[in-house]
C-alpha cells in the first residue's frame, strides 16, 4: 500500500495557524455557552461580567490580540494515522511551528527552560503528546493551557468501591478550592480511570471535547452541585460558576479508581486541524 | 456616586472606598508578579525600603503579552494575586498602597492591608484583550531579564476595578 507523506514543513505551518487561531479565537462551543449563561444569569454583576467576558472575545477575535494574557504552556496533540509516512523530524517541526506563531501573534513567552532557576522565558518548548490511530491523516491541535487554571489540577486514587457520590464530592471539594482564582466560570475537564498519569491526561483532553448538553447522571450532579457553590464569575457570586462538564473514562485496575480533575477558566482555548 | 478615580488613590479616597464598589481608574500603575516581587522583597531586605518609585502606588499582577507595532501594549489582564501573598504583607508594609489582581488574599495580606490602611481591587480577570485599550502607555522600568514579568511603568484610562479588600481590612469574596 502507498503510504501518505506529510512533511515536516507541512505541520510546522498548521502548527504556526492553530496557535495564532486559539489563542485570539475564541472556541465556538465556549462562546455560545457564554451567551447561554448571560441569558439565564440573574444576579446584575455576574451579568455584567459575562458581558465584559464576551465583549473581551470580540475585541480579541477583531484585533487578533490574544484573548487572555498567559497564553499558556502550549499543548500540542498528534493524533498520528499509522498508515501515514512523515518525512522529516516532527517534534523539531512542532516546536519551530509554535515557536514561529508565537512570535508573529505577539503571544507571551511564559516557558522558563529550567524549572528550579527559572532563567528568562521564552515560547517554546509544548508539551507534546502524541497517540497512533487508524488511517492516513494527522490530526493536530494546539491547546494555551493557562496556568492560574493548571494550577488548581486535582488528582486522587479512590478505592475501587467509592460512589459517584464520593467522585463528585471530590470534584466539588476540588472546584471550591480553585475558586476565583482560577477565572470562573470554569469548564470542568473530569478524567476517570486507568493509571494517575492516565487519569490527568484524560481529564485533559475532556476539555478539548466539545461543550454540549449533559447526558450521564454524574456530569449533571457535577454541574448542578458546582454551580450550587455560588462562586459564580470572577468569584463575585450567581450562578454561573461552571459551564460544562466533560468526563472522559478508560479501562483501570481491580484494585483503584483514578479521578482527575483538569479544570480550565472560561477563556478555554483549542484549535485543531488534519491533514 | 463618583466612579472615577486619578491614581496615585489619596489616603481620603482609600478611606471612602467600599467592597464591591466598581470604579475606574486612570493614571500610572506598575507591573509585577512573581519574580520581581521576589526580588523587591530582596531589595527589602537589603536596604530596608522599597523602590521609591513604588511608594504610594499601586502594583498591577500582571505579565502582559507582546505589543504588535502601534500599540502599547498587548494582551494585559490579571494573573493569580494568591501567589503574591508570601511577599505582599512586607511591600504594603514599607509603602505599597494599592494593589490590582485577581482572586482571593491570605490573612496575613488582609491584616497589613488594614494596618497601612492599603486597598485590594481586582480586575476582570481572564480579559485581557478588552483591558489593553485602557492602556495609554507601557514601558519597562527595571528586571527587563524577565521579559513579561519585568516591571512596566504602565498609563492607564478608565480602568476597570472592583474593591476586593477595603481599608478596613474586609472581603468581597465569600470564601
Amino acid at each position: 500500500m502507498n503510504k501518505k507523506i506529510i512533511t515536516a514543513n507541512q505541520i510546522t505551518k498548521v502548527i504556526v495557524d492553530l496557535c495564532i487561531k486559539a489563542n485570539t479565537i475564541l472556541r465556538k462551543d465556549v462562546y455560545d455557552s457564554l451567551k447561554s449563561a448571560l441569558r439565564s444569569e440573574k444576579n446584575l454583576r455576574a451579568k455584567n461580567l459575562l458581558k465584559l467576558i464576551i465583549n473581551n472575545a470580540d475585541i480579541a477575535r477583531k484585533n487578533k490580540l490574544a484573548i487572555c494574557q498567559d497564553t499558556g504552556l502550549p499543548i500540542v496533540f498528534l493524533r498520528i494515522g499509522q498508515n501515514l509516512s512523515l518525512k522529516g523530524d516532527l517534534v523539531n517541526a512542532v516546536q519551530k511551528g509554535v515557536g514561529i506563531g508565537y512570535k508573529k501573534g505577539a503571544l507571551r513567552s511564559s516557558i522558563v527552560k529550567d524549572p528550579i532557576k527559572r532563567s528568562t522565558p521564552k515560547n517554546i518548548p509544548a508539551v507534546i503528546h502524541t497517540e497512533i490511530v487508524p488511517g492516513n491523516k494527522i490530526n493536530i491541535t494546539v491547546m494555551p493551557k493557562g496556568f492560574g487554571s493548571e494550577n488548581k489540577t486535582a488528582l486522587k486514587m479512590f478505592n475501587p468501591t467509592a460512589s459517584l457520590r464520593d467522585i463528585k464530592d471530590f470534584i466539588v471539594k476540588s472546584v471550591l478550592e480553585a475558586g476565583p482564582e482560577a477565572c470562573p466560570p470554569f469548564i470542568i475537564g473530569v478524567g476517570i480511570g486507568g493509571t494517575a498519569d492516565m487519569a490527568v491526561l484524560l481529564a485533559k483532553k475532556a476539555l478539548l471535547k466539545k461543550i454540549t448538553p449533559l447526558k450521564t447522571k454524574l456530569s449533571k450532579d457535577i454541574l448542578k452541585a458546582v454551580n450550587d457553590t455560588g462562586i459564580g464569575a470572577m468569584g463575585l457570586g450567581g450562578k454561573t460558576t461552571c459551564l460544562g462538564v466533560n468526563i472522559k473514562t478508560y479501562p483501570t485496575h481491580i484494585a483503584g479508581l483514578p479521578v482527575a480533575l483538569n479544570i480550565s477558566c472560561h477563556a478555554l482555548r483549542s484549535a485543531s486541524k488534519t491533514i | 456616586m463618583k466612579n472615577k478615580f486619578n491614581l496615585p488613590l489619596s489616603q481620603n479616597i482609600i478611606n471612602a472606598l467600599k467592597i464591591g464598589q466598581q470604579i475606574l481608574l486612570s493614571g500610572t500603575i506598575y507591573t509585577a508578579r512573581d519574580q520581581a516581587h521576589l526580588r523587591l522583597v530582596n531589595i527589602v531586605k537589603k536596604n530596608g525600603s522599597i523602590p521609591g518609585f513604588l511608594k504610594g502606588q499601586a502594583i498591577y499582577y500582571c505579565g502582559p503579552t507582546k505589543a504588535f507595532k502601534g500599540s502599547p501594549i498587548g494582551s494585559c489582564g490579571p494573573t493569580t494575586s494568591a501567589r503574591m501573598d508570601i511577599f505582599a504583607p512586607i511591600l504594603i508594609k514599607k509603602g505599597l498602597k494599592v494593589m490590582i489582581g485577581k482572586g482571593r488574599r491570605s490573612l496575613l495580606v488582609k491584616e497589613e492591608i488594614k494596618k497601612q490602611k492599603g486597598i485590594y481591587l481586582i480586575a476582570p480577570a481572564g480579559c485581557g484583550a478588552l483591558l489593553s485599550k485602557k492602556v495609554k502607555k507601557s514601558k519597562i522600568v527595571c528586571f527587563k531579564d524577565l521579559g513579561a514579568e519585568a516591571i512596566h511603568k504602565i498609563e492607564v484610562e478608565d480602568f476597570p476595578v472592583i474593591v476586593a479588600i477595603d481599608v478596613k481590612g474586609k472581603s468581597v469574596f465569600k470564601q
